[in-house]
């Protein structure tokens, strides 16, 4: 594949912004990211396959949907089934689907805040139309996009610190039982993406901040990061309903 | 490098803010009708888990297509995703028959 570098000035002297096409007439670095993106979903593709697996196949508790007994062992879909058991022996079902659906709505509006920071940064340069308000004003923003999703990115880490948290207190580790290694795998796989998500989010803020996101060597930054924050985003959407809804 | 290559992928259409409106509410929408059903009696149907499954597949087709541009982008990045999905799919369930947590016939 033949590599052709397209220099255009971008406005700063003696600055020329370097965009790097192939053959086919589009980006390295775009195919690049969906060449990555394509194999990451071979690892979550491997990590959900091994959490389902694993389903049903722990011998002791915590259960993530049933409830049990610590002492005889009793596990059950209600829990009247564990109602022989010692108070202080029974365990609830560890997963807490209020709490994850909040930070599921979180990580989705996240995506929203994202194609609007893209969206911003392509149309910068077009004068805002006469009469413009704040909200206008607020669509044009990059940086503040780029923060919200960053920001929005951290509520999800918060809430998935708040579950990992709890359920450890609840007696549920990575050692526990198969559930726990399986489960921890690979929600903590995909938290570890979403913090590098988080830090890109933020570099390229601090970017914004100091020189401004501008010319087309820029949407392309822009462009890349959006498309691995989405891809984070449509991850969380299958393992939400394949570990957390689907009993 | 071809000039008219160059251009044709300066100029891809993407979405208006409305249209990123929409499919964020929509989501949204999706996301509570899944997280309703869990807590009424159709739980314990077996239509339950399919219909998850199905809006689950609508949720990740919407950020695909929309958020992604991929219904807007050149071609190769459908093909690249669509290679990558697909051995993972494959992939996800060769693991559940070779495991036995998938059974052909029961």
């Amino acid at each position: 594949m033949t590599v052709a570098t397209a220099d255009t000035p971008t406005g700063h002297e003696g600055h020329h912004e370097h965009v790097h096409y192939t053959s086919t007439g589009l980006e390295n670095r775009k195919i690049a990211i969906w060449a990555l993106i394509g194999s990451e979903c071979m690892l979550f593709a491997s990590l959900i396959s091994t959490y389902l697996i694993y389903k049903g196949r722990s011998k002791v508790g915590p259960f993530p949907h049933e409830w049990s007994c610590k002492t005889s062992n009793v596990v059950g879909k209600t829990a009247e089934l564990v109602a022989g058991c010692a108070p202080a022996d029974v365990l609830k079902p560890i997963l807490d689907i209020p709490v994850t659906s909040q930070s599921t709505f979180v990580l989705l509006m996240s995506s929203l805040a994202m194609v609007l920071a893209l969206a911003a940064v392509e149309n910068k340069g077009h004068p805002l139309p006469a009469g413009a308000g704040w909200w206008d004003r607020c669509l044009a923003s990059s940086k503040f996009w780029l923060m919200a999703t960053a920001v929005m990115g951290v509520a999800f880490i918060g809430y998935q610190s708040y579950e990992f948290t709890s359920f450890v207190h609840e007696g549920l580790t990575i050692k526990t039982n198969l559930f726990g290694s399986s489960f921890f795998t690979l929600t903590g796989f995909h938290g570890a993406h979403v913090s590098v998500g988080v830090l890109w989010l933020l570099t390229l803020f601090a970017i914004d901040v100091k020189r401004g996101l501008k010319g087309k060597n820029d949407v392309l930054l822009v462009d890349i990061c959006a498309l691995y924050w989405h891809f984070v985003d449509v991850v969380w959407i299958a393992i939400f309903t394949l570990i957390y809804l689907i009993q | 490098m071809s000039d008219h290559n160059a251009a044709a992928h300066d100029h891809v259409e993407h979405p208006t803010w409305k249209q990123y409106k929409w499919v964020g509410f929509w989501l949204l929408v999706i996301t509570a009708i899944e997280v309703w059903v869990y807590y009424t009696p159709f739980k314990d149907s077996k239509l339950f888990a399919p219909a998850l499954l199905l809006m689950s597949a609508v949720k990740f087709g919407v950020v695909v297509f929309y958020y992604m541009h991929l219904k807007y982008d050149h071609p190769l990045f459908k093909r690249l995703f669509a290679m990558g999905l697909g051995i993972a799919i494959c992939t996800l369930f060769a693991l559940l028959f070779l495991f036995g947590a998938l059974k052909i016939g029961g």
